[in-house]
């Protein structure tokens, strides 16, 4: 009988593995083995026909620190973040409270706030195109009619990263509207009539009642932003494409331009392991945030 | 939901024009947020070289569009995302069901390592590896092919987490009610679990959809010819303005991309919004 059981839990077992395989397979080749292999080769000199690829250390992130661009490009992405993540989710919070409230046409309302989170990186570039195009994108046609001069938003290096950080912002804050609004649909509206009995006014209300309860979502919805912030980077092939002069060039695409235009994949492996580190951190960071909240419930 | 607080008589005097300014606040967002395509759409409208001239008068046009249509193999990048969306999907569903059942339903050693692997993977961006997995999909012999684009995403750490959970919200009483009828394991999954998981498949596969329709950096990558390329690699190649291409077309060929997309949003709105949501909150 215990013969029996041991056999029969071992088949469960061996049906588990065989449940799993597939999947952790190709798990392995495209996340697990790359990830491992992006660290080694992050180790050696780029082979050519004549000189085979060298053992070289940890050279290649000591060329990328010795590069200016290395810093520039880090730097852009840090104003990127900073700006994208906490601009995106003032206009989601806003977007979510005027969705949730009683105005005439919100599903409309909803729906456009909502719309370009549907629509391809590339497209969005495109459909904001018309707005940044010089002397007669819609920004300068407003900005002409009060009498400024025509702006190339994104040829020159002062406006370019802002011109693809509105893009970015536009795309994203819709998406985390819709987080807010479930959250903000779970919260009683009792809770409100009594701010109001104790004379709470709206704002005193909103800060001291609503953005306590709804930490658990911005926590969320931060974390996101912040992986977005290294992940959303399609717009830039057709807006400026890094340029003028590096002005709007962001991490991603640095990586792809060093691997698959200069063919430089060494130097873009190290550039690769960097940012896992930091997604990494993010992860942990998440995780420690996560147990905080936990408590707090 | 709570009208009946918001029509009580109100202590201050203020809250109508509280409320009118909320109104007029949302509404102008609103139309700024979908401003950039209502410009297109008119754009596409609008006889070459007068778009951006804002001026009303003119008379509405697809010669855009059919221009697009014939100066590019637009039926076949369309055709390419159908194949490339359907085939990933597919794959997701498949590898994805099978793990995220075994995650909730059976005991084997190293299943909570191999879980903890499958969460970290949420973090290796697919999107951050593009160079290893380039070269490992030419080693494959995939490259330019649309198993090539699709292969890396379809054991999607974030479907196994998904379906892992509405399995195991499923009482363990169905299961044992189907074994007890004779149910195989697959019978079992087949017959309990996959519809009672309805709700999360339909979630997942909104989610996935959009999202690799609207995906490019990879398929750029990974594709080299017409016969591969998908809507958003094409728009890319077709849209660079330093092509010269008109600003009319670039918009006509935007909405011909995401126009399949955009109308399956506004029919479905409510399910995909709960789709995102769902899929979001893991």
């Amino acid at each position: 009988m215990n013969d029996m059981a041991r056999l029969q839990k071992q088949r469960l077992a061996l049906y588990g593995w065989m449940l799993v395989a597939p999947a952790l397979a190709l798990m392995s080749l495209f996340a697990f083995y790359p990830a491992i292999a992006t660290l080694w080769h992050s180790l050696f000199t780029r082979g050519t026909t004549r000189r085979p690829s060298v053992f070289a250390g940890i050279e290649n992130y000591n060329d990328l620190f010795a590069d200016p661009t290395f810093w520039i490009v880090v730097w852009n992405n840090l104003i990127y973040a900073g700006i994208t993540i906490p601009v995106s989710i003032i206009f989601a919070l806003a977007m979510a409270l005027w969705a949730n409230a009683h105005i005439p046409a919100r599903s409309f309302v909803r729906s456009a706030y909502f719309t370009p989170t549907i629509l391809p990186m590339i497209a969005a570039a495109n459909l904001w195109l018309f707005f940044y195009t010089p002397d007669l994108g819609v920004i300068d046609q407003i900005t002409g009619f009060f009498g400024a001069s025509p702006t190339n938003w994104l040829g020159q290096p002062e406006t370019a990263l802002a011109s693809v950080i509105m893009v970015t912002i536009w795309k994203e804050a819709g998406f985390f509207m819709i987080f807010y609004l479930a959250a903000l649909q779970t919260i009683p509206p009792d809770l409100r009539e009594a701010a109001r009995i104790e004379g709470a006014g709206r704002w005193t209300y909103t800060r001291r009642v609503l953005l306590p309860l709804l930490m658990p979502t911005t926590i969320f919805v931060f974390v996101n932003a912040m992986i977005n912030s290294v992940k959303l980077i399609d717009h830039l092939f057709i807006l400026t494409k890094g340029g003028p002069n590096n002005a709007s060039k962001l991490i991603l695409y640095w990586i792809w331009e060093m691997a698959f235009a200069y063919f430089d994949s060494p130097h873009a492996a190290a550039m690769t392991i960097l940012v896992l580190l930091t997604l990494g951190l993010v992860a942990v960071i998440q995780f420690r945030l996560v147990e905080k909240r936990t408590h707090y419930r | 939901m709570n009208t009946a607080l918001a029509s009580r008589p109100a202590k201050r005097a203020l809250p109508d024009f509280d409320k009118v300014l909320d109104a007029l606040g949302a509404w102008v967002l609103a139309i700024v947020w979908i401003s950039p395509l209502l410009f297109a759409t008119w754009a596409a409208l609008q006889p070459s070289g007068t778009a951006l001239g804002l001026d009303f008068s003119n008379p509405l046009t697809f010669e855009n569009f059919t221009y697009v249509w014939n100066a590019v193999p637009w039926a076949g990048y369309f055709a390419n995302t159908v194949v490339l969306v359907t085939l990933i999907l597919a794959g997701q569903l498949v590898l994805c069901t099978l793990a995220g059942f075994a995650f909730a339903r059976f005991e084997f050693r190293g299943r909570d390592t191999i879980f903890i692997l499958v969460l970290l993977q949420l973090f290796i961006l697919p999107e951050v590896l593009i160079v290893e997995n380039y070269a490992i999909v030419s080693k494959l012999g995939l490259f330019d092919t649309a198993l090539g684009i699709g292969l890396p995403y379809m054991a999607s750490a974030f479907g196994i987490f998904l379906l892992r959970q509405a399995f195991k919200s499923v009482p363990v009483e169905l299961e044992e009610a189907a074994r007890i009828e004779g149910c195989s394991w697959m019978g079992v999954l087949w017959k309990v679990y996959v519809p009672a998981a309805k709700p999360v498949y339909l979630a997942y596969a909104l989610v996935s959809i959009a999202t690799h329709w609207n995906n490019f950096l990879w398929p750029l990558i990974v594709t080299n010819s017409p016969d591969t390329r998908p809507l958003t690699v094409g728009l890319s190649l077709f849209g660079a303005p330093e092509t010269g291409v008109d600003i009319s077309v670039i918009s006509a060929a935007t909405i011909m991309t995401v126009a399949p997309l955009l109308i399956a949003f506004l029919i479905f709105q409510r399910q995909f919004i709960q789709a995102f949501l769902r899929a979001g909150i893991r």
